[in-house]
């Protein structure tokens, strides 16, 4: 059972598209799975032959259980999950967890049995025992489940989710804020322009250049692209940003667009319309959910003008952007009315300072000032 | 000769393509002067995928600039108006 984000505990399989005996290559779809959020699609991570299907649609399994067994052409062998979270002890077995997990799971009340490990060769950390903590429990799940309509027990597992989340990302990350603001003119006459030459479904809207400016940005400040994992910042090279999407029927899901740095602006328009698209009619791939290095939330649309973003654990900064106002901006001596954007940054402070947030967003003030050659 | 498309026409392709962005709501229910967007929380991509199928069922071309005039469900509807047929 793969990992779908940070908020996933487990999850029910509810198709197969593979059956034993088929080969698949790394990216095939090869069934669904149901988590608190939504209907995700599963994907081969190699190439490989089926070899053994284990788990059958409607079993519901904890992040990491073995859902199926695949061989290569010629030795064969089990194929591991993606990487994630290493599952439970069983009952009986030795637990691996430092001194200091094993006070805090004492003082929390937290079974180690049933805590999954994420430290080295899945030993349990303080980190751990801490998210362990807040996880309803099966029974207490099950009560609720019982009063509640279908309908509404989506939407609590949605909230639930997000609740695990950003609840760990609070308790867990030390946020530092940062915002600026920007004026927009060249990036919106940029836009006006080029959307006169277009027709309505090739248009470029002004998301886009926000999700190519931040990702071009990263790359000179490369330290707030990646995850705190094991104490430790841990920067990636590949820009995969998370794009926060709201749900209509309430919540939100933060799938990846893959290597946005490389990507043209038709090709970033393409890939997000295929995203919210996908979001919305619950065709995720998995790979989506669990790929994003940093995250962006736009909240524009709704006439916010300044987010402040929570941080998607193990991410390691969060960029927020509100509605374009036309307001008052000053140019050395002169007054005069533009459109102006204000941009935030969440950042941890574990991993970076607020000098690296700030190197950010005037890297992105300077790219967004000639937009043509984003 | 095509006969020209009436306006209760234009409104049901303008439900239809409604439906498919917000399909829990229910288009008809919308008051003629209403803002479309906040009455059916329409964010930029669903208004542009709105214009997008109008295109495609209507054959209408419709320049940002305009934008201005299509918050509402008449002013929409009256836009295509003049514009097909």
């Amino acid at each position: 059972m793969p990992s779908l984000g940070a908020d996933m505990e487990e999850g029910t399989v509810i198709e197969w598209t593979i059956k034993p005996g088929d080969h698949v290559h790394r990216g095939d779809i090869i069934g669904c799975v149901r988590t608190e959020k939504a209907d995700i699609d599963i994907e081969a991570w190699e190439d490989a032959i089926v070899d053994q299907i284990l788990a059958k649609p409607g079993d519901t399994l904890p992040v990491g259980a073995v859902l199926a067994l695949f061989r290569g052409e010629s030795v064969p062998a089990a194929v591991p999950a993606p990487p994630v979270a290493v599952p439970a002890s069983p009952e009986g077995e030795r637990v691996h967890a430092s001194p200091l997990a094993r006070r805090i799971a004492e003082e929390l009340g937290v079974d180690l049995n049933k805590v999954r490990g994420t430290g080295p060769h899945g030993a349990i950390t303080r980190e751990d025992v801490q998210h362990a903590a807040t996880i309803p429990t099966p029974a207490a799940m099950a009560a609720s489940a019982t009063t509640e309509k279908p309908q509404a027990d989506a939407q609590a597992g949605m909230r639930r989710a997000i609740a695990a989340a950003m609840a760990r990302s609070n308790r867990e990350i030390p946020h530092y804020y940062l915002e600026t603001r920007i004026n927009m003119e060249c990036a919106v006459r940029f836009l006006e322009s080029e959307n006169q030459k277009r027709s309505v479904k090739d248009r470029v809207l002004v998301a886009a250049l926000l999700v190519k400016a931040v990702a071009k940005s990263l790359n000179e400040v490369p330290e707030l692209n990646g995850y705190w994992i094991d104490d430790r910042l841990q920067p990636k090279e590949a820009i995969h940003i998370g794009l926060a999407i709201a749900l209509r029927q309430g919540g939100l899901v933060v799938p990846a667009i893959h290597n946005a740095d490389a990507k043209s602006l038709d090709e970033l328009m393409q890939a997000m319309s295929d995203l919210i698209t996908r979001a919305r009619s619950g065709h995720l791939r998995g790979s989506e959910l669990t790929d994003g290095t940093i995250t962006i939330t736009h909240l524009g649309d709704l006439g916010v003008e300044t987010v402040y973003g929570v941080i998607y654990p193990p991410q390691v900064a969060i960029v927020g952007f509100g509605r374009i106002v036309e307001a008052p901006w000053a140019e050395g001596t002169m007054l005069g009315v533009r459109p102006v954007l204000t941009a935030t940054i969440a950042g941890d402070h574990r991993a970076t300072d607020g000098r690296r947030g700030a190197q950010f967003l005037t890297v992105l003030n300077r790219l967004l000032q000639k937009p043509e050659n984003l | 000769m095509e006969r020209p498309i009436s306006e209760s026409a234009i409104r049901d392709t303008i439900f239809k393509a409604l439906k498919k962005i917000a399909p829990e709501a229910n288009p008809q229910d919308l008051a003629p002067g209403e803002n479309l967007r906040e009455a059916l929380d329409i964010d930029s991509f669903d208004f542009l995928n709105l214009l997008i199928g109008l295109h495609e069922s209507l054959g209408v071309e419709i320049p940002e600039a305009d934008y201005g005039k299509l918050t509402t469900l008449n002013g929409l509807v009256s836009y295509l108006s003049q514009r097909v047929g």
